[in-house]
């Protein structure tokens, strides 16, 4: 295999196992926190303002890892650096 | 937008000799613009009457609701933060939402925007702690709780700034993309409801990136407060006791 194609096979691939791995973290944490704080809204209707704030910003917070990983796909495929080099050359 | 371009700042839209002008640079001062000449048209016959304008009702609806929030969260004045964490709030805002106007992309979807904004959170926090408590007291609270913590806070303000742009470039630009992919496999439907969904996502950015703008600046300028209470409390207890 010469060094193109197992660069793009090795981008496309590791691209997609980033996106595939790295949303189930983030996605499983989301789900307890928006469990969690449903039924905290349930017991507390009067906190619902401050939860839902907290709850958005802890939301932001688990979601960035997940869009770190989307972001270095996105790298991986659109903008790759070693790609561009074998191109080049 | 191409799904080819990974950023507005490679779509050109007008280039003369050396100077060129890309999408980014072009519709942040649309956007600037577009704020100014509505904060200015609506401002300039405001009335203190029972009768206003409904732009005049807006604006204050805004106004209001921006301070209520940053009260909220750092239980202190509004006055300083309302200037910098509203207008980081209305201008991610309006970028985001624009994105429904035809041949917009929105600003926020590159990276050097999103940086810009995110440095100018970088600057702020400091600054925002000098002038609440001394250079010396910021400086000191960097070695909390112990001075061995020192480096793990210097890191963690880095980190959160590329939090803060990362987080921001990749949520808007996930929005153009993914509308761009779905245009080419289900064309008709599923962009459209997408799109909806994008501007809910990019209200709630610009919400949390404000949000975290100044959960920031409280961190800096809390523990002060703080101390204050806890000594305003301690003068009432002693206060009471020798009355008692």
């Amino acid at each position: 295999m010469d060094s193109i194609s197992l660069i793009g096979t090795a981008s496309v691939v590791t691209a997609g196992l980033t996106v595939a791995i790295g949303s189930i973290g983030p996605s499983l944490g989301e789900g307890r926190s928006v469990a969690q704080a449903l039924s905290s809204i349930a017991q507390q209707p009067d906190e619902t303002n401050s939860i839902t704030r907290t709850l958005f910003v802890g939301l932001a917070m688990i979601e960035s890892t997940a869009i770190y990983c989307f972001v270095v796909a996105m790298i991986l495929i659109f903008a790759n650096p070693f790609w561009d080099h074998v191109i080049a050359k | 937008m191409d799904i080819r371009t990974v950023s507005p700042d490679q779509v050109m839209i007008w280039q003369w000799g050396p100077i060129s002008l890309n999408a980014t640079i072009v519709f942040t001062w649309a956007v600037m613009g577009l704020l100014v000449l509505v904060s200015w048209l609506v401002t300039r016959r405001i009335s203190s009457d029972v009768q206003f304008s409904r732009w005049q009702n807006l604006l204050e609806i805004l106004v209001k609701g921006m301070q209520d929030q940053i009260r909220d969260i750092s239980h202190q004045e509004t006055g300083i933060y309302l200037p910098f964490v509203g207008t980081l709030f209305l201008f991610i805002a309006v970028c985001n939402l624009l994105s429904i106007v035809p041949g917009y992309t929105p600003p926020t979807a590159s990276l050097s925007t999103t940086a810009a904004l995110a440095i100018c959170v970088f600057v702020a926090v400091p600054l925002y702690g000098i002038m609440n408590r001394g250079l010396l007291g910021h400086l000191r609270q960097y070695t909390r709780p112990t001075v061995f913590m020192l480096p793990f806070n210097i890191m963690g303000e880095l980190s959160r700034t590329l939090a803060l742009a990362v987080r921001l470039f990749g949520n808007m630009m996930s929005g153009a993309k993914i509308g761009a992919i779905l245009l080419a496999i289900a064309p008709l439907l599923f962009p459209i409801v997408m799109h909806a969904l994008g501007l809910l996502t990019g209200l709630i950015q610009a919400y949390i990136f404000s949000v975290l703008a100044m959960v920031y600046i409280a961190s800096a300028t809390r523990a002060q407060q703080e101390r204050e209470q806890k000594q305003e409390k301690e003068h009432e207890e002693k206060g009471e006791e020798s009355h008692g």
